[in-house]
């Protein structure tokens, strides 16, 4: 039998290097937000549950130059009780609140009128949020406006849910050692083989693992 | 002879039985008969302006220093302590988000006369905001207050079968539950319960609209689109959400309490059906 590291190690190898992937999910997530919504600015904010932070995963738009990396408390801000309470919001002339200002805005220079936001749910957990900011302000919010906020963050909670798993992946895989990361190597190498050498490869590593395990 | 003591109801008192009605009880459970024919809108609340009612605000704190929201009859923030044990504080740091002053503005625009409450279950912490939530509700249900305004959901399922039990609670002791319903593909608690008044979103412009959903899990369907509401710094923002549909119920809920106290949760829920905008019409 294959030790539980092992087989996690191995299964690290076939996501390392899909963070960046996933990165890119996200940062296309938000720019269709706000391409679809005509807004100036979209972002997605990710919790760091140690840290009782939310950070800039994803910026496009206003702040996409600063913002990314960013990080500011959790309990308190119109974003962190979205993300609390699990509800969508939508809230025009938020420059208006110092609170919001503070949270967000501090150190862009950059502070929107308006702002869209729903949490990124997946099972359980709530990830983070998706804000959209500063729609048109000719145009009243509407329930259809809302309903396509809702799909928009369920996209990007399954993205950010592999970019998780992602990161976590990598981590083992770092936290493993060199024993670990021997496996991933060769994981990594054979789902790179083609036709008979893969084969080969396979029939290889089947050889090893029972001879390992008798 | 029928063992009324096994059936949690003792014949000796006046008590209404609890389990089974026998049948020389009948008459002592006899209900005021003064609904009308018809029941319409301007009987359910026709004039009425939440005077006597207390509405309980569960959410970021509440900002009594704005003044579309002014006194508040109380404010507490919950807290869980060293031993687990529940901790309700005075709150002086009145809203963490503005979101609760933007609720209990709503709520003061409808019903002007209505005493409001605000428990304040969020702001501490993100980690264990679940557990306050449970704290807070359970707290309130123990306030005895008329109506809860809960604009917030949780997606733990280890919650839900105490939230159940708590909304369950609630129900009976005649406090009625008014929780935003959720438009994302995601279970959440505990708007899905029937116990609780459960609210959705409509695009009118009249605050005093609502609509019956005879497809349930939403029960109803409140003012939640470009609404005006107090915020932080003495200031007024256009909202829109579910969470601000919940409030417009919640000050309907008060306006019917408030002129009929007799209803229990059930049939303030009849009577809301009964005048929905959809069903008796507006008036």
């Amino acid at each position: 039998m294959t030790d539980q590291p092992d087989l996690r190690a191995a299964v690290a190898a076939g996501v390392v290097g899909s963070e960046d992937s996933f990165r890119a999910l996200l940062a296309a997530i938000v720019e269709v937000a706000r391409s679809i919504f005509g807004a100036k600015a979209s972002s997605i904010l990710l919790l760091d549950a140690e840290t009782e932070e939310l950070v800039f995963e994803a910026v496009v738009g206003e702040g996409e130059d600063t913002l990314l990396g960013t990080r500011f408390p959790v309990g308190t801000g119109i974003a962190g009780w979205v993300l609390a309470t699990r509800t969508p919001l939508v809230i025009e002339d938020v420059q208006n609140d110092p609170r919001f200002a503070s949270d967000v805005a501090e150190g862009t220079g950059y502070v929107p009128k308006g702002l869209m936001a729903a949490p990124l749910l997946h099972d359980e957990g709530a990830l983070g949020v998706l804000s959209v900011l500063d729609r048109p302000e000719q145009t009243l919010f509407s329930l259809q406006e809302m309903e396509l906020l809702g799909l928009f963050a369920n996209q990007a909670a399954i993205a950010v849910d592999l970019l998780l798993k992602a990161r976590e992946a990598e981590r083992l895989l770092g936290d493993g050692g060199g024993d670990l990361e021997v496996v991933a190597r060769l994981a990594t190498a054979v789902g790179a083989l083609e036709d008979e050498r893969r084969e080969a490869g396979l029939r290889l590593l089947r050889e090893l693992a029972d001879t390992l395990s008798a | 002879m029928q063992d009324v003591t096994s059936h949690g109801w003792d014949a000796g008192q006046a008590a209404l039985p609890a389990w089974s009605l026998p049948k020389d009880a009948v008459d002592r459970i006899a209900l005021p008969a003064h609904w009308p024919e018809q029941v319409t809108r301007e009987w359910a609340l026709g004039g009425s302006t939440g005077e006597g009612v207390r509405v309980c605000i569960l959410d970021s704190g509440v900002d009594p220093s704005h003044p579309l929201v002014g006194e508040l009859d109380s404010a507490v923030v919950i807290s869980i302590g060293e031993n687990e044990e529940v901790l309700a504080t005075e709150d002086t740091d009145g809203d963490v988000s503005g979101h609760g002053t933007a609720c209990a503005g709503i709520v003061r625009r409808l019903a002007p006369q209505a005493r409001i409450s605000s428990v304040r279950v969020l702001g501490a912490s993100f980690t264990g905001s679940g557990a306050v939530l449970l704290a807070g509700l359970r707290y309130a249900i123990e306030q005895g207050f008329d109506v809860i305004n809960m604009s917030l959901s949780t997606t733990k399922k280890p919650f839900a079968s105490v939230l159940h039990e708590l909304a369950d609670n609630a129900y009976f002791k005649r406090t009625v539950l008014v929780a935003s319903a959720h438009n994302m593909p995601v279970e959440s608690y505990p708007w899905r319960f029937s116990s609780v008044l459960s609210v959705g979103s409509h695009e009118e412009s009249d605050p005093l609209a609502f609509f019956y959903n005879p497809k349930p899990p939403v029960e109803f369907f409140g003012r939640g689109v470009n609404v005006e509401v107090p915020w932080l710094g003495g200031r007024t923002l256009n909202v829109s959400g579910n969470s601000f549909a919940t409030p417009h119920l919640t000050s309907i809920c008060a306006l019917i309490l408030s002129k009929h106290p007799e209803l229990t949760p059930f049939q303030l829920k009849s009577v809301l059906y009964l005048t929905a905008n959809n069903v008796g019409g507006e008036t």
